[in-house]
């Protein structure tokens, strides 16, 4: 009797653990294949190739400060208005179009709004999504490396 | 019977300490990477709308040692650093620490429900991106500078940083003539 509690309590303590670790970890369940590197996107746009259209899918308030020139902010996407906000933005554009997301309002395993944004675009039938890969913070990893950026709107 | 649920026991018990050991590890790799830096500047004046109403002006609090934290409600580590933060005010604002929070959130009504399920002690302001460019871009979060009696930034914390990283900068602040 007593082992069958034991078993039990444990079972409910290894889901919890589980539960516990795709909150933390939502970016990092992105398919390593939908990833991007900052190094592969700005030699990408200064490749003279076409533009894939990127979208900032996190604060407002980071997307003021400093954006990749050329991307447009999308709303965050751990809300459902920012998902709205977004599903609206690429409602008309083809399937096949190139997209690149990106936040980087935090670490990389703690941003809320890269994979619901990444899920939404594969379940509307988007084929060529990928998702920037920020590790620590758009500051750390675009903005100090000298990489091009505007302000504002 | 017996030895199929010792073995089960043996079983989920290895599981949930993989599965524990894996999230700790996912937590704290890339997860709370920090970095914190010396700086002898003065730090930027301003002027912004507190949460609960008026205006705070960061040059009013000179004299006391200002922990100036720049944090958002969606922000996860933020959410963790917070209750430290609460704890320091606690301890150390009789001897002239003061916290002020710079919400960077988008909109202050995530902010007042958070304000009051972590028992904030200290004031919360609406940042803008104007403060957050004068503090040298707040372009991840959370980003936290300790500020001495004179104004001048101590230290600037990047990332999620420990709690006793924070409490030795400010006794040494504290402590210092």
């Amino acid at each position: 009797m007593i082992t069958r509690i034991f078993v039990r309590a444990l079972a409910l303590s290894w889901l919890a653990a589980i539960i516990s670790l795709q909150a933390v970890g939502q970016a990092s369940s992105v398919p390593s294949s939908r990833l991007m590197t900052p190094e592969d996107l700005v030699k990408l746009l200064q490749s003279g190739k076409e533009k894939p259209l990127m979208l900032q899918v996190g604060s407002h308030m980071l997307f003021l400060q400093a954006h990749i020139p050329g991307s447009e902010y999308a709303g965050p996407a751990a809300s459902d208005a920012g998902l709205q906000q977004l599903r609206k933005r690429v409602a008309a554009l083809p399937r096949n179009k190139f997209i690149v997301l990106y936040c980087g309002c935090c670490p990389w395993n703690h941003c809320p709004n890269v994979k619901p944004a990444d899920d939404a675009l594969q379940a509307m039938g988007f084929m060529n999504v990928k998702v920037l890969y920020i590790s620590d913070n758009f500051g750390t990893n675009w903005v100090d490396k000298g990489y091009p950026t505007v302000k504002g709107e | 019977m017996r030895l199929r649920n010792s073995r089960l026991l043996i079983l989920v018990g290895a599981a949930a300490i993989i599965v524990g050991l894996y999230a700790r590890w996912q937590k704290t790799s890339n997860g709370s990477k920090s970095e914190s830096r010396k700086v002898q500047k003065q730090a930027p004046d301003f002027t912004l709308p507190l949460l609960e109403g008026g205006q705070l002006h960061l040059s009013s609090y000179r004299g006391k040692i200002v922990l100036l934290d720049f944090w958002a409600t969606w922000c996860v580590p933020c959410r963790e650093e917070t209750p430290h933060f609460v704890e320091l005010q606690n301890k150390y604002g009789d001897r002239g620490l003061q916290i002020i929070g710079v919400s960077m959130d988008d909109s202050p009504d995530p902010v007042h429900p958070f304000y009051q399920q972590f028992h904030m002690n200290y004031p919360v302001v609406m940042g803008t991106a104007d403060v957050g460019a004068a503090y040298g871009g707040v372009l991840g979060l959370p980003i936290a500078f300790l500020i001495d009696r004179e104004g001048r930034i101590y230290t600037k914390h990047l990332g999620a940083t420990e709690a006793a990283v924070f409490e030795k900068d400010v006794v040494a602040l504290l402590g210092a003539p």
